[in-house]
């Protein structure tokens, strides 16, 4: 293409500025393509592909029955349900935070910032010892909840609400930078328009910062059903009762279950699968709202 | 609209948490016991509660269901201690049912004494495991010190079976020199030969078997057997040593939660019904050591003799050793600043 | 207070959505982690420093940190690459890549230790051409850093990937326009628009790092002094019952990662009000 074209301009300077401006050279973008599919080959694909591998290893019949079998369905259930609660839980409170800071200015931000963040730098370890030490028998509360006889720890809420704290962080970090970059010059003219601020918040603020969320809450739920740590102290490992799906995998993992254990985790893979649907769905929503914009 | 979607998000939650909580409740209605345990007793205990609920239907007319719960033996106590709901408890080692006593009063102080052979209706002990062929030629203790050995073994920091392992090498080398410093100088030696320190028993397995790291695997008779039989049979070779500890896993009711939900007399009939002709069976089938010496005759082929000493003998109780040994600045402190 | 702290604003709903923010955050993270200092505040100065300070301790903080660190860098450099690449780049296999991000936080932190030592040992598909290069990953340090990279990967990606898809295109086109080349619009415009981004990222992989437990024992090799975590540490504290002791070490990681992350936050919030002026 270039070489024509500079024949029938006849000058060199038109050459190399075929491409548009805000493009790289092609092969800066093949050498960073190659280095950021190298870094994910490493980092991801292939533990991934020992997961499948190992999940499949064996056919598909053994696979069925390992995630059909009563146990890893009761953890399924239970990981679902503590999914359902936390990740809308998180979502209200993650675009409320995100609000508050990105569109505000007040005194003592980033300390509230740092609060926000916090859960990812505590210790999984450290987290289930802090509800030990609040919520257990031995603990704060304890003998108080003892008293009514209301099960938190060692049961189902506990482990929601170690996993509420663990993933409380992910929609709201999602949306402040993004929240941030975005300024409030639309809100405000909007709102000098004549719109009200929930008007607002759903039309023009929303569909802006619609991917950070869909980001956010993608994140928060693969974490709230990937957490081990923190759960495995407080969920008192009752078979079939208290295990979520990482910690079913961890028993047969014990069990020298390998195979089993890697059929459960490759369910956990499979969310990849949702993440794809999802961002599919959006894009093509957004598609067809803007064919239908320009006819 | 927004906002109905919203309610009914709420409303979800709400009655899951509900739910949650009610279940929790409901479960204490039926039959139902909770056995907390440690990881090597899976199989066993699969099999075990079955008989019991058989012998219980039989008896009494009344259908039981036992819930397990698997982890690490001191994670699992201090679970209880916080909270956890057990009926019984059958751990790795007295000094995690020890705690139940000392950090929360949930049994008594002489809870040991309740039933046969110190509460231990199965024991075990320390052997080595080794590669096929055992190409390293290790035949006893002495080996394991030796510079071309490599040895795994879990953190008996973190792992109950590791204090075992570490206090039966502790033992023999006391028997063999009759000296404590000698004892020091032989453990050390012997850890300064691992190369990967796992925190909990079975991951130590999967390192010597499945990432074939090491020489020798310090391992529990019971994990051993089934680690011969379960991950590849005709590639490992135990080596029972010379002399080796009485690994005694205790039982126990756990008396304040039995007492609050009535279900004392049930829990008492489970762990009496492991020193049944049957259960012992079960036991030995599992490569546990049936406490019942007549049992135990049926498994001789399986269970070769060896000159086995308790942790009282050697020790003066888990209490004394846990103390002198594990906790921090004790013994095995000091062997890992010496070597590290 | 905070209200009548916060510049005016025509913007509503600062009220409700501040106030449910820290009535949400005061249930669920302050009141449990208020009680957890407290806790750590009634052992005596010299208990506490007697836990915090052993040589041990201390030896595993200089791992934690550094592990942590070079894994935090590497996930700024190729994170902001693979973000880079997902957004503005078309090749095959882009939308499974992009959606394999996450995978991270999805699997349970043992699964992916025991994946990652399953390929990074001597004997694994990765490890065993690594070693003729004289690289020993597993039972290393080096180990801790791969573990800690993989756990914290999705953070810069996933931070950065949002800022850079809004990003407006006439700015670049603007900037070139005006006679900057690639480089220099990348350096003027681009890299300060995702500047917060990268930082978010970088800080919240790093804190990550300092706190996981699950997957770097698989890999690690466990050590004292040598491949030792300090979260495996306050596992064997609270594994004697010392609750005390562990809370004490927890305490000083979680302050640690406080003091960090407020730096970076407070960097963040001053660099965004210089380059808006």
């Amino acid at each position: 293409m270039s070489t024509i074209a500079s024949h029938i301009h006849g000058t060199r300077a038109a050459a190399p500025t075929w491409r548009r401006a805000t493009e790289e050279p092609a092969w800066v973008r093949r050498l960073l393509i190659g280095i950021a599919l190298g870094f994910l080959s490493l980092f991801l694909v292939l533990p991934l592909t020992v997961v499948l591998y190992g999940a499949f290893e064996q056919g598909l019949q053994v696979w069925y029955a390992a995630i059909t079998e009563p146990d890893a369905q009761a953890a399924i259930r239970l990981t679902l349900l503590v999914v359902a609660i936390v990740v809308p839980i998180n979502l209200v409170f993650g675009v409320m935070a995100a609000w508050a800071i990105a569109k505000f200015e007040f005194r003592g931000k980033s300390v509230l910032i740092t609060l926000i963040d916090l859960p990812f730098a505590i210790s999984p370890v450290v987290v289930g010892l802090i509800f030990v030490i609040l919520l257990g028998s031995q603990g704060w509360l304890g003998p108080w909840l003892a008293e009514h006889d209301l099960r938190v720890i060692f049961a189902v809420p506990g482990i929601i609400i170690v996993i509420a704290f663990g993933t409380m962080p992910f929609v709201a970090r999602e949306l402040i930078p993004l929240m941030q970059q975005q300024g409030k010059e639309e809100e405000e003219s909007s709102l000098t328009l004549g719109a009200n601020g929930w008007q607002t918040f759903w039309r023009v603020t929303l569909p802006n910062i619609k991917w950070g969320v869909i980001y956010g809450v993608i994140l928060c739920n693969a974490r709230a059903m990937g957490e081990f740590g923190a759960v495995a102290v407080v969920s008192g490992r009752i078979r079939g009762e208290t295990n979520t799906m990482p910690l079913h995998i961890e028993v047969l993992y014990n069990e020298y279950l390998f195979t089993a254990a890697f059929a459960v985790s490759s369910l956990l893979a499979g969310l990849a699968i949702v993440t794809i649907a999802v961002k599919s769905l959006v894009d093509w929503r957004d598609e067809r709202q803007r064919h239908q914009a320009a006819a | 609209m927004p906002r109905s979607r919203f309610s009914r998000l709420a409303l979800a939650g709400v009655t899951a948490l509900a739910l949650g909580l009610s279940g929790a409740a409901l479960a204490q209605q039926a039959a139902t016991l909770l056995n907390v345990s440690y990881d090597p007793t899976r199989e066993f205990y699969r099999e075990y509660n079955n008989a019991f609920a058989a012998h219980w239907v039989a008896e009494k007319g009344q259908r039981v269901n036992v819930r397990m719960s698997h982890g690490g033996s001191g994670s699992q106590a201090r679970s209880v201690i916080d909270g956890l709901d057990a009926d019984v408890v059958t751990l790795a080692l007295a000094y995690d049912v020890d705690a139940l006593h000392d950090r929360a009063q949930l049994i008594p102080e002489d809870w040991q004494t309740r039933l046969p052979q110190n509460s231990s209706p199965y024991t075990s002990t320390i052997v080595l495991l080794v590669r096929a062929g055992n190409p390293k030629n290790i035949r006893d203790w002495d080996d394991l010190v030796r510079k071309d050995v490599q040895v795994i073994t879990p953190n008996p920091k973190t792992s109950g079976g590791a204090r075992w392992n570490y206090l039966a090498a502790w033992g023999y080398a006391l028997e063999k020199f009759g000296d404590e410093d000698k004892a020091y100088e032989f453990v050390r030696d012997i850890f300064a030969n691992v190369p990967v320190l796992d925190p909990a028993a079975r991951g130590a397995t999967n390192t010597f078997v499945q990432r074939r790291i090491g020489d020798v695997f310090i391992a529990w008779e019971n994990e051993a057997f089934l680690a011969v039989e379960q991950l590849g049979q005709g590639q490992y070779e135990i080596v029972v040593p010379s002399v080796s500890i009485l690994a005694e896993p205790p039982v126990s009711v756990v008396d304040r939660n039995v007492d609050r939900k009535g279900t004392r007399e049930l829990a008492q009939a489970y762990l009496e019904f492991l020193y049944t002709d049957e259960a012992q069976r079960l036991a030995g089938k599992h490569y546990y050591r049936p406490s019942n010496p007549e049992i135990l005759a049926e498994f001789a082929e399986r269970f070769p003799e060896v000159n086995l000493h308790t942790v009282d003998e050697w020790f003066g109780g888990w209490r004394n050793a846990q103390e002198t040994h594990f906790n921090d600045g004790g013994v095995f402190d000091r062997i890992l600043a010496e070597i590290h | 207070m905070t209200l009548a702290l916060r510049q005016p604003s025509v913007i509503p709903g600062f009220g409700i959505t501040l106030g449910f923010t820290l009535f949400y955050m005061g249930l669920i993270l302050l009141i449990p982690i208020g009680a957890f200092l407290l806790y750590t505040a009634q052992m005596s100065w010299a208990d506490f420093w007697q836990a915090v300070s052993h040589r041990q301790v201390v030896a595993s903080y200089k791992l934690s940190f550094g592990a942590s660190l070079i894994a935090a860098l590497l996930n700024l450099v190729f994170g902001a690459i693979v973000a880079w690449v997902l957004v503005r780049y078309q090749f095959f296999g882009k939308r499974v890549i992009d959606a394999l991000v996450d995978l991270p936080f999805a699997m349970p932190t043992a699964v992916a230790g025991i994946a990652l030592v399953t390929l990074y040992a001597s004997t694994g598909w990765v490890g065993q051409y690594l070693e003729i290069l004289g690289l020993r990953v597993a039972y290393t340090q080096l180990g801790v850093v791969v573990a800690l990279t993989y756990i914290g990967l999705p953070f810069v990606v996933r931070t950065v990937q949002p800022v850079l898809e809004d990003l407006e295109r006439e700015l670049e086109e603007a900037s070139a326009i005006l006679g900057a080349n690639r480089l220099t619009t990348l350096r003027r415009v681009i890299l300060p628009a995702l500047l917060p981004a990268l930082l978010t990222g970088f800080a919240l992989a790093f804190a990550r790092a300092l706190g996981e437990y699950g997957s770097v024992i698989f890999i690690a090799g466990n050590l004292p002094f040598r491949t030792e975590i300090t979260p495996l540490l306050i596992v064997a504290k609270a594994e004697q019952y010392d609750y005390p002791g562990a809370a004490a070490i927890g305490t000083v990681m979680l302050l640690a990662a406080f003091v960090l992350l407020l730096l970076i936050n407070t960097l963040q919030w001053w660099t965004a009000r210089h380059s808006r002026r």
